[in-house]
């Protein structure tokens, strides 16, 4: 299935690589990371005029100001990154997905649940009308600049966008001859809801997760581009806050490796997610992939079931990526 | 059929209406936000005001909370939209930028027209092939940019290769009066050759840095929604009509695949709005962006009515754009009812 495409396969290669670098680096750093943290002092001189040494065999990724090896600091900087796209985008699928699927089963006029789908939805209309980087911009503004309000931001800039998926999915899927079956069969609410429903919502669900991951890191490291400045040393071991305070403290003209080295490390995990997600898509969603399979000119697919994949609101809100 | 010019204003008026909840939804959003969920606002938003500001905040701030929404939504809607710590009047700034980002988003929007739909159409055509890897790899490559470092990198690398200029709308004061703001507007308004040219030259690049990062939307939207025409009967018909693949993709095609596209226009309002916050600091525009950098406090120096009015500004930008959409969709569509 993943040959089918061979950017896809590479976006695979390049997320196992990347997560069995991140799981490496936290249980057994030594293996991938020459130097420790930045506040432990190295055991090396540098000539103190020098402290900024270009790329080097020594120092793949050259040295910043303070002489430590850049190298080690992006590679430390990889398992917290990996887990704030793991984390944001998680938390806000969870969120977003129960609300969802609350908004989309239970909305049958004249019942708590009508009551409920509706004020979900005006809730999720309104989170939807900023610009999601903006809304995670005034959250971080208004509780001040640390890692926890800004998974909180962004946390709550992203949960609309899995409301408003998982709803349509469910709108589609729960008018489908085999969930009328089942429901005439007798089986209880619930179970058709995660037998039936849950399941074959699962698809489109992960696939938007995955392109997500790379969203959010880039989301992210632009919140911390834009208030990182201000803060103080220890700088933490994130991508977007090294390249903050990189360029205030050194122009790019001086020390190019300084921001192209964490800017090249956002933009590959980004781009290995998206590259994943983007072609999981073409893959699972039955419509794309037999045009695919026609372009590609194997043997003609079988004419796709009038019920295989309605269209209707899931098309339009799956297309459309967040921010 | 519920098609006719009446129709069509009741089309209109009703998504008007239903504007209204969320625009009162947005202001109270705004308002939980920035009073408050607020952990300790006055130092925050006053960092370095005198002890009689601080005393000031602070009794706004233990007033019961209706009280102050009250008084804030009142004086939103009296257009009372306060003033900097340095007393500038927040509302003139904000309306002075609108312009200049509307010019901004409009021309990457059209970037993203010229350049992103067609490549969407040339992904579907030629789906699975390398064509449609470098299309795919060209605008996941855009996605996959943090807006910051791709302005940086124009800056420093591109706009010197390029010759072109990298901070401002015009090299120097224009001899003609600006009357909208809009840079290249105005110059063509003036008759002006040259200062047009050098409003272009100051607009491309930041247009083009702020229209890569959006891509993404346009081609992949246009690239599915072709992906699901391509297979149906009348484009078949037309293949075996004879017609040219050219005429084929973008007469017969495209424009029934373009239906679904106009949607992007809604879609990536948020995205190229948010990106102007980044890209005016950077590119140095005078819009609404930079003033967003500013007031939400990235140069230390925070202010909080400019703050609260440019989160209301930008989403009420997001909801027009979404009405926008939302009303093409509804004329270019036939099968929609305007009832």
């Amino acid at each position: 299935m993943l040959r089918a495409n061979p950017l896809t396969f590479l976006g695979f290669v390049l997320v196992v690589l990347l997560v069995v670098a991140a799981v490496l680096v936290v249980l057994s750093p030594q293996l991938l990371v020459p130097y420790r943290a930045t506040q432990e002092t190295k055991a090396y001189t540098v000539p103190p005029t020098l402290l900024r040494w270009p790329p080097s065999l020594v120092h793949p990724f050259g040295t910043d100001e303070t002489s430590f090896d850049l190298y080690s600091e992006v590679m430390l900087a990889l398992p917290l990154d990996l887990a704030i796209g793991l984390f944001i985008a998680g938390s806000a699928l969870l969120l977003g997905g129960a609300l969802g699927l609350v908004a989309g089963f239970w909305d049958r006029p004249g019942t708590i649940g009508a009551v409920a789908s509706a004020a979900i939805l005006r809730t999720t209309d309104v989170f939807l009308a900023f610009p999601s980087l903006l809304l995670a911009l005034a959250i971080v503004a208004a509780l001040g600049f640390n890692l926890n309000a800004l998974l909180l931001a962004l946390v709550l800039t992203w949960w609309p966008y899995y409301v408003r998926l998982v709803r349509g999915e469910v709108l589609a899927i729960r008018h489908l001859p085999y969930v009328t079956a089942a429901r005439a069969a007798g089986v209880g609410e619930l179970r058709i809801l995660g037998r039936h429903v849950v399941r074959n919502l699962l698809e489109p669900v992960v696939v938007y997760f995955t392109l997500d991951i790379g969203t959010v890191l880039v989301s992210f490291s632009t919140i911390s581009f834009v208030f990182g400045a201000a803060i103080a040393y220890p700088r933490p071991p994130e991508w977007g806050n090294m390249l903050s305070t990189f360029q205030v403290n050194q122009p790019i003209t001086h020390a190019w490796w300084l921001i192209a080295f964490p800017a090249l490390a956002i933009f590959v995990t980004a781009l290995a997610f998206s590259l994943f997600g983007d072609g999981l898509r073409d893959v699972l969603d039955p419509r794309t992939r037999r045009a695919l399979v026609q372009s590609q000119g194997v043997s003609a697919a079988p004419p796709p079931s009038e019920l295989a994949q309605p269209t209707g609101p899931a098309a339009e809100s799956a297309g459309g990526s967040g921010p | 059929m519920g098609r006719s010019l009446e129709d069509l204003a009741i089309f209109v008026g009703k998504r008007l209406l239903q504007l209204l909840p969320v625009l009162f939804g947005v202001i109270v959003l705004a308002f939980l936000i920035t009073h408050v969920a607020a952990i300790d606002p006055c130092p925050r938003w006053y960092p370095k005001a005198g002890h009689a500001t601080i005393m000031h905040c602070e009794a706004q701030f233990s007033r019961p909370v209706p009280v102050q929404f009250y008084d804030y939504f009142t004086q939103l809607l009296s257009g009372n939209w306060g003033t900097s710590q340095s007393g500038d009047p927040v509302l003139p700034h904000i309306l002075a930028g609108v312009p200049a980002t509307l010019e901004l988003v409009l021309a990457s929007l059209f970037l993203m027209i010229v350049i992103g739909i067609p490549l969407g159409v040339l992904g579907a055509a030629y789906a699975g092939r390398w064509a449609d890897h470098l299309v795919r790899i060209f605008y996941l490559s855009g996605w996959a940019t943090p807006t910051f470092v791709g302005a940086i990198l124009v800056v420093y690398y591109l706009a010197p290769t390029l010759g072109l200029p990298t901070s401002g709308v015009y090299s120097a004061a224009p001899p003609f009066p600006e009357r909208t703001h809009m840079s290249v507007v105005d110059a063509l308004l003036a008759g002006n050759l040259p200062y047009t040219v050098d409003a272009l030259k100051h607009l491309v690049l930041p247009a083009a840095v702020l229209a890569f990062i959006n891509m993404g939307i346009a081609t992949r939207m246009t690239r599915a929604s072709m992906l699901e025409v391509l297979p149906l009967d009348f484009v078949r018909a037309a293949r075996m009509k004879g017609l040219s693949n050219f005429v084929v993709l973008y007469k017969h095609a495209l424009r029934n695949a373009l239906i679904t596209t106009t949607t992007v226009l809604g879609v990536t309002a948020g995205g190229l709005l948010a990106g102007t916050v980044v890209i005016e600091e950077i590119f140095q525009w005078p819009g609404i962006g930079a003033y967003a950098y500013v007031s939400l406090g990235a140069t230390g120096v925070p202010n909080f009515d400019g703050a609260i009015a440019v989160v209301v500004v930008f989403a009420l930008g997001v909801v027009l754009a979404n009405l926008v959409a939302d009303i093409l969709y509804g004329i270019l569509d036939p099968r929609v009812e305007w009832r």
